[in-house]
């Protein structure tokens, strides 16, 4: 059992894409429902709250690209493999 | 499959500098759209011609944008922003031309793009409030908020360059995953979708970097 470092590193990376992609799921889901009820409520300000709902939406979607990153790093640059 | 995302893929050596990939393409790239512009407004007229009148619509449908986010002129703050919108555009969108990869996808560029987009919204703070007003915004609305508005500066700025890298990459990997599962034809709706967001990341880029540049040129706390 030498490679406990890489086995667990695998799951780790799997854990952090599966859960870490949850949170981010659930808001982005919350913010597209509320922009599509403010269209649909005011369809002149289309413009303003799709532009604003992007980029809400990239600030969202950080947090499940940084579990990404993490998943990364634990498969290909990890510092605890020698 | 096991191509490293992280590790650069060197092409040749230009003395003791190592030229990757993503490089040559960055120079094809801006080679292209300086050929394009040249081309463009080489003879410009009144009553434009094809190219002059695309290259015309481009700049306009910026220009509008822009000033919808900053709310205020935005010609000074056009030419780099608008730059960075088509360089990106036309960097992710690269990946539908068969043999090559987005420059995006490798960490190098989305990190030289978001230093340029810190330095220049300093920039633009520095040249239109002066360094007094400039500094005041870091101790706005509280000086104990001190620490975490610097802190803020340089995480903006990291998950600016994360957020491009790691939706293209991810992107490219998936494409790999799907053609050594599923063969030829199954990935064509995946590279429909990669056009997309190609473009949305462009877009998202372009906007943070607005929003940035428009709060630090106004002086709040954002």
């Amino acid at each position: 059992m030498e490679n406990m470092v890489e086995v667990f590193s695998v799951l780790g990376a799997a854990l952090a894409v599966a859960f870490g992609a949850i949170g981010p799921a659930l808001g982005e889901g919350r913010a597209v429902a509320a922009a599509m009820d403010a269209i649909a409520r005011q369809p002149e300000a289309a413009g303003t709250v799709s532009r604003t709902l992007f980029v809400g939406l990239a600030m969202i979607e950080t947090m499940a690209i940084y579990c990404l990153v993490v998943a990364l790093l634990l498969l290909y640059a990890n510092p605890f493999v020698g | 499959m096991d191509i490293n995302p992280l590790a650069p893929d060197i092409l040749f050596h230009i003395g003791p500098v190592p030229i990757d990939r993503a490089v040559v393409t960055t120079w094809a790239i801006m080679a292209l759209l300086t050929l394009l512009s040249w081309l463009g407004t080489r003879r410009a007229t009144v009553h434009a011609g094809g190219l002059q009148a695309v290259l015309e619509i481009a700049v306009e449908a910026l220009e509008t944008q822009i000033r919808d986010v900053l709310r205020r002129d935005p010609w000074p703050y056009l030419p780099i922003l608008g730059s960075l919108f088509l360089f990106i555009v036309v960097a992710n969108l690269s990946a539908v031309i068969p043999g090559l990869k987005p420059p995006t996808a490798h960490l190098e560029t989305p990190a030289a793009l978001a230093i340029i987009v810190f330095l220049s919204a300093h920039a633009f703070g520095l040249r239109s409030l002066g360094p007094v007003n400039y500094l005041k915004r870091y101790v706005k609305p509280n000086p104990i908020l001190l620490p975490l508005n610097i802190l803020a500066e340089f995480t903006r700025t990291f998950s600016l360059m994360i957020r491009l890298f790691g939706n293209m990459m991810s992107h490219e990997f998936v494409l790999a995953i799907v053609v050594f599962l599923a063969g030829l034809l199954l990935p064509v709706p995946f590279m429909l979708l990669g056009i997309l967001i190609g473009v949305i990341q462009a877009y998202i880029f372009t906007i943070l970097a607005t929003v940035f540049i428009g709060a630090a040129v106004s002086g709040e706390a954002d």
